[in-house]
This record gives C-alpha cells, structure tokens and sequence, in this order.
C-alpha cells in the first residue's frame, strides 16, 4: 500500500562532503511518483551526487540527513540500510556513459535488469526464464534497438547503448528512472530521442523519472518542474516555466546562455 | 642577412650534470665492477679457456649428439619419447588447469577494487609465498608426499602457477572500468552477480591469455620436472645424461624443442585472436 502514495524519493536535510568541499549541503526535496522532473545547475553543484545517493551508489554524511524510496528508508545517518539492494531495483538508473558491460551482446547486457529479482543462482549462471527473454526482446523492440540484441555493446553507438540502457531499466521493472547526464556524451538527435523515450515511460507507463541535465532547454522543453542546485543547496524548485532570466542569472551566473543547448530562452 | 632574434635576451647554457650525479655513477659502476672481480674466483671463470683447449671430449660429445637416432633408424626409441612427451604436456596441462581454479578466486580476493584491505593483504602474502618457491624445490617436497610420478609434478606446477596467475589476475580485476559494475549494481544486483557480469567478462580474453602463456612455460618447467622424478620426457633425459648415452639425449632434446616450439606458436595464435 506504502508503495503506491508513498514518494520515488525522499530526500531530507541530506549533506555529503568530499574532504573540505560540500557536495550536498542540506538538501531537502521530495519527487511523487509518475512526476517528470529535471535536475540542474552548474558543473559540481552536486546534481550527481544526490542521484548516486537516492540509489544508495555513494553513502551520505551522518548526521539527521535520511533518504526515502518508495516509502523504505535507503540510507540514514551514513549508513546504508541492508534492504538497500531491494529498493533499488525499484529504480532504473541511467549513466551518462551508459555502463553497460562492452563484452556482453545488448541482449544479455538489457537481461541484467532482470538480476535483482530472479533467485541469485539463477542470475549467476545466466539460465534466464523465458518470460523474462520476451521481455528483454520487448524492451529492445520498444526502444527501437532490437535488430542489434546480438551484437556486443561496445560495436554500438552512444544513442544505441543508451537506449540499451532504457531497455535495461525496463526489464528491471522499475517504478522510477533515475538518469544522470543521459545526454550529456549524445549527437542532438540520440539525445532527443533518449529525452523522448524518459518522456514516453514518464507519461504511458506512469514512472517517476528524476533526470540531470547540463541543458536548460531540454529541462524546459522535457520536464514540468525543475529542481536547481548550486554549491549543494537547492536554490529552485517549481514548475519549469517558472524559469525566467533573473532565476537563471541566480543559478548560472551571468553566462547562463552557455547553458542552452539549441535555442536560446 | 643575419636573423633578429624572436626573443631577447641571452640564451642559457643546455643544463650540465652536477658532480654528485658523476659521483653516484661512479659508485654504482664502480661497485658492479668490484663485485664482479670478486666473483671471478669463485665461480672458476679461470678456467674457461678449458671449454676451446679441451677439444677432445668435445669433439666425442658433439659426433653424438651430431648422430641421434633417426626415426625411421630406431621407431620404438621415438615412440617411447613422444610419448614421454605427451605424458609432460599432459603434466602441463593439468597443472595449469588446476592452478588457474586456484587462480580465479584468489585473483579476486587480492584486488584492491572488489576485496576489502584485510582479505586483500593475507592473500597477497599467501601468493607471493607461492610464487617465491621455485618449482623444483615444491616438486621434491610433493615427491614426498605422493610419491614419485607426474602427480608431484602436476601440483608442483599448480601451486607455483597459482601464485604466478592470482598475481597476474588481481592486477587485470584493478585495471577494469568502475562503469559496467556500476551499471550491474544499479539493477539491485548482488556482490557475487557484480563480480560475475561486471568483472569477469571485463577481465576473460586477458585472463585467459595469461592461463595459455603459463600453459606454454609450464610445458617447458614440466621437462625440468622430470629431472627429480616427476615422470615424463624430463626423466628419461636425467637418465640418458646419467648414462652418457648422448645420442638418444640429442634425439630427446629435438623432441622437446619441436614440441616447445609447436606449443609456443599454438598459444601465440590462440592469444593474438583473444585480443
């Protein structure tokens, strides 16, 4: 029942500190789930570090700062709780650089997904049900890379592997997509269609997606709400078009434009 | 016409070595120089004018192992080496098999991205105690234990292998990118399943192109082996010198360096296409 009101992620009062640099600092923020929202601000504002932690991928301050998912605590106090693996495959997380294996084919590579749910012998050996074959074939199919299921990963191009990495998060059976920088290593067309296919999932399938993007256009032209950081603070946090010069200036400095990628606002 | 010059001022002198570098070199060469003439005496190197005055014996030696027995001379003698031969590739074989299922999990308990310190530093300890024992000497102790035959042979080479290749493992698992692990665990994958489609297919085609050069060098310390009792081409080697029986020696030692040789180009192909 949690599960269903419960929010994709709970961020409250987190911070992280790498030696003397706050890459958080105090962030609260909290994403319901089926919402499309972007993640900005500049280069090591800490966009990245907040996603790594809502997947339990790098471990928070101690402190009072705690991280909810799906209504299960994922870290507190600088420690990861031990369900932490269980709730995150509940979330589907896309790298910038793809991260998938180079040697494997893109179906066994989108098959991976299916690790956290099938018995752990199972997913050692590789003996994958058959249904669960389908649905990698499905998920390949929906993202449009399907004709290369055999080929390694790493003969792909960007926008192939990334969306090998959509299909992935599919098969995973996630309830929300976490993606950091999906676009950032794209040519403009992969990017939109990577973009377009975060939208799709977001809107058909009702998944909570919480995306990082260097570019503000594709923040405003892709998402509802907007959540900016800045020295590991949250400095905005509303509706997309809610963005107007002075926020940016605030955000970005007076070189904000260098953050737009196609057109200018 | 004279160049302007594209920057004033006065060019510097090309940097010159200071004395202590001379002095250091002097001490470093003087030193090897000093060893050495120590060493010339007790090692005999006086009496290597012996090798060129003492042309009798060689010349004895040499019109035998000049005359080996040919095949078609002596069929049995030559199906009695190849297959003595075979017996120490086979020696290798299993030796290497055996150390490479020892490899594996050690490899990966001694790197430093999946194990933690303290399983990482006894297990680097253990390795280099494996390594650091030479062949020869785990085979005589083996001989002990099992007795003599290509067994103490087989797990000399396993031990001393598994040393070499866990090493050798460890460093390719510290070498891999952190990115495809990152991807396996995001799916809420187990540590066992990181490491089996994270790392290992990062790591195969360089592992196992470890496994067949130590394959290659195992068939060569496998001959050694035999000298000690381990069975195989290395053992009827011992005993052909023993005898003086140089011609048979000359027709063995061709066996084994076809044979080495055939191994050697074999695994250097199987390797060029793994990588």
């Amino acid at each position: 029942m949690s599960s269903q009101i419960a929010a994709v992620a709970d961020v409250r009062d987190v911070s992280k500190t790498y030696g003397a640099r706050k890459a958080l600092d105090g962030v609260t923020v909290s994403v319901a789930p089926g919402e499309m929202v972007a993640l900005i601000g500049p280069s090591g504002s800490g966009k990245s570090t907040l996603l790594r932690s809502i997947t339990g991928l790098i471990p928070i301050d101690g402190g009072k700062g705690k991280i909810i998912v799906f209504g299960e605590t994922v870290q507190q106090n600088g420690r990861q709780v031990s369900s932490v693996r269980r709730t995150r495959g509940k979330l589907g997380f896309i790298f910038q650089q793809f991260n998938l294996v180079g040697r494997l084919s893109l179906f066994s590579n989108v098959m991976l997904g299916a690790l956290g749910r099938l018995p752990a012998w199972r997913g050692v050996f590789g003996l994958w049900p058959p249904e669960d074959k389908e649905k990698a074939m499905a998920a390949l199919h929906r993202v449009g890379v399907a004709d290369y299921a055999a080929q390694r990963a790493n003969t792909l191009s960007g926008g192939q592997q990334q969306r090998g990495a959509i299909a992935r998060a599919i098969v995973q059976g996630a309830q929300a997509i976490l993606a950091d920088e999906p676009v950032a290593s794209l040519d403009p067309v992969s990017a939109r269609k990577v973009m377009e296919l975060l939208v799709e999932l977001n809107r058909r399938d009702g998944l909570g997606v919480i995306v990082t993007l260097h570019q503000v256009d594709y923040a405003i032209r892709y998402c509802e709400r907007v959540i900016a950081l800045k020295a590991g603070k949250v400095v905005y946090d509303g509706p997309s078009a809610g963005l107007d010069r002075p926020t940016l200036i605030d955000i970005y400095g007076p070189e904000f434009e260098d953050a737009f990628w196609e057109t200018q606002a | 016409m004279t160049a302007t010059p594209l920057q004033p001022g006065v060019i510097p002198e090309p940097p010159a070595r200071s004395a202590g570098a001379w002095a250091l070199d002097i001490m470093l060469w003087g030193g090897l120089l000093l060893l050495l003439l120590i060493s010339f005496g007790p090692v005999d190197m006086s009496r290597l004018p012996l090798l060129f005055t003492n042309t009798d014996n060689i010349r004895l030696y040499g019109r035998e192992l000049l005359n080996p027995p040919m095949p078609w001379d002596n069929p049995e003698l030559w199906a009695r080496l190849v297959g003595q031969m075979w017996l120490t590739i086979q020696i290798a074989l299993w030796g290497t098999f055996i150390a490479v299922f020892l490899a594996i999990p050690m490899g990966l308990a001694a790197a430093r991205n999946i194990a933690p310190n303290w399983i990482v530093w006894p297990m680097r300890r253990v390795m280099d105690i494996l390594r650091s024992i030479p062949d020869l000497v785990m085979g005589t102790l083996f001989i002990v234990a099992v007795g003599l035959g290509p067994l103490a042979g087989v797990l000399a080479i396993a031990l001393n292998t598994a040393g070499v290749l866990a090493k050798l493992f460890s460093e390719a698992v510290e070498s891999i990118d952190h990115g495809p692990v990152e991807g396996v665990r995001a799916t809420g994958a187990g540590r066992l399943h990181e490491i089996v489609w994270g790392v290992i297919p990062q790591v195969a085609p360089l592992w196992t192109s470890f496994a067949l050069y130590r394959f290659e060098s195992n068939s060569r310390a496998a001959t050694v082996l035999g000298l000690i009792g381990a069975g195989g081409i290395g053992q009827l080697l011992f005993e052909n010198i023993q005898s003086f029986n140089y011609a048979t020696v000359s027709a063995i030692a061709i066996v084994i360096v076809v044979a080495v040789s055939l191994i050697d180009m074999l695994s250097q192909a199987m390797r060029k296409r793994l990588l």
